[in-house]
């Protein structure tokens, strides 16, 4: 693998039927992100460190997201860091959130793009041809439901 | 703590009879060498080099029982495998039906 960090993003849209004021209260109240996201100690102030808190996957994920808010532009931008904490942090996940809030006749295009994956988290079942351990893939299926 | 490189992990259970005793070990919990052995279609030495080679990547880990000891896995030595690129695919596509669902129970 050579030396430059090539990274991938995720990213999801969809356009809901609220205005962007509305989506964007959801985004960043502590209380309303606790409904759909995670606990959290989540301010709307640009250099906040917050967390994001769920049950803890033995052996995976210890359960905490350390964050940092990047980018605050009310109603269209939010950014924050999204980083492996506690020992996980020095070789674990590193990567941004970037949400963008679009107003449209029906609402709002919301679009997501979590990015900075680099080669190294991106498991990669390929490689082991068709004879993926199922424990894995448990582990994955767990993974989802966080 | 640190681990192994994915690459190393996946060379450690590309062998299907390695790979076969760390399945047995996830769906079975504790067991010892002469139970791996029955139906592992190798022989006790074989196994016991393929167990070595678990443990040397962290894969599996052994207990003392009496005179016995007694292999499990250790899902820590998985790590380096997780795919957070689907991972967070699955986690987005849902956190968006919540954040819907909770735009609609919000009354502005």
């Amino acid at each position: 693998m050579s030396g430059t960090a090539e990274t991938k993003s995720i990213v999801v849209e969809r356009t809901m039927r609220h205005p962007p004021e509305k989506v964007w209260k959801a985004l960043t109240r502590s209380e309303v992100i606790a409904r759909w996201l995670m606990q959290n100690d989540f301010a709307p102030e640009v250099g906040r460190r917050f967390n994001f808190r769920a049950t803890p996957i033995p052996g995976m994920w210890n359960g905490c997201t350390d964050c940092e808010v990047l980018t605050l532009d009310e109603p269209r931008t939010l950014a924050y860091s999204w980083n492996a904490s506690g020992e996980e942090a020095a070789d674990g996940l590193k990567s941004v959130v970037t949400w963008t809030l679009t107003p449209v006749a029906e609402g709002t295009h919301v679009r997501m793009e979590h990015s900075g994956f680099r080669p190294q988290d991106e498991g990669g079942r390929q490689a082991m041809g068709g004879g993926w351990p199922r424990i894995v893939e448990g582990l994955e299926r767990e993974a989802g439901t966080v | 703590m640190s681990y192994l490189p994915a690459s190393d992990v996946f060379r450690v259970l590309a062998d299907p009879t390695r790979r076969g005793l760390f399945e047995r070990l996830a769906e079975e919990g504790e067991l010892s060498v002469g139970v791996l052995t029955a139906g592992s279609g190798v022989s006790q030495p074989a196994v016991s080099q393929h167990l070595a080679a678990l443990k040397g990547a962290g894969l599996v880990g052994e207990t003392r029982a009496g005179r016995s000891t007694l292999y499990r896995i250790d899902p820590q030595g998985l790590r380096p495998l997780v795919d957070w690129l689907a991972h967070y695919s699955v986690f987005w596509r849902d956190r968006f039906d919540a954040l819907e669902q909770a735009l609609e129970e919000m009354d502005e």
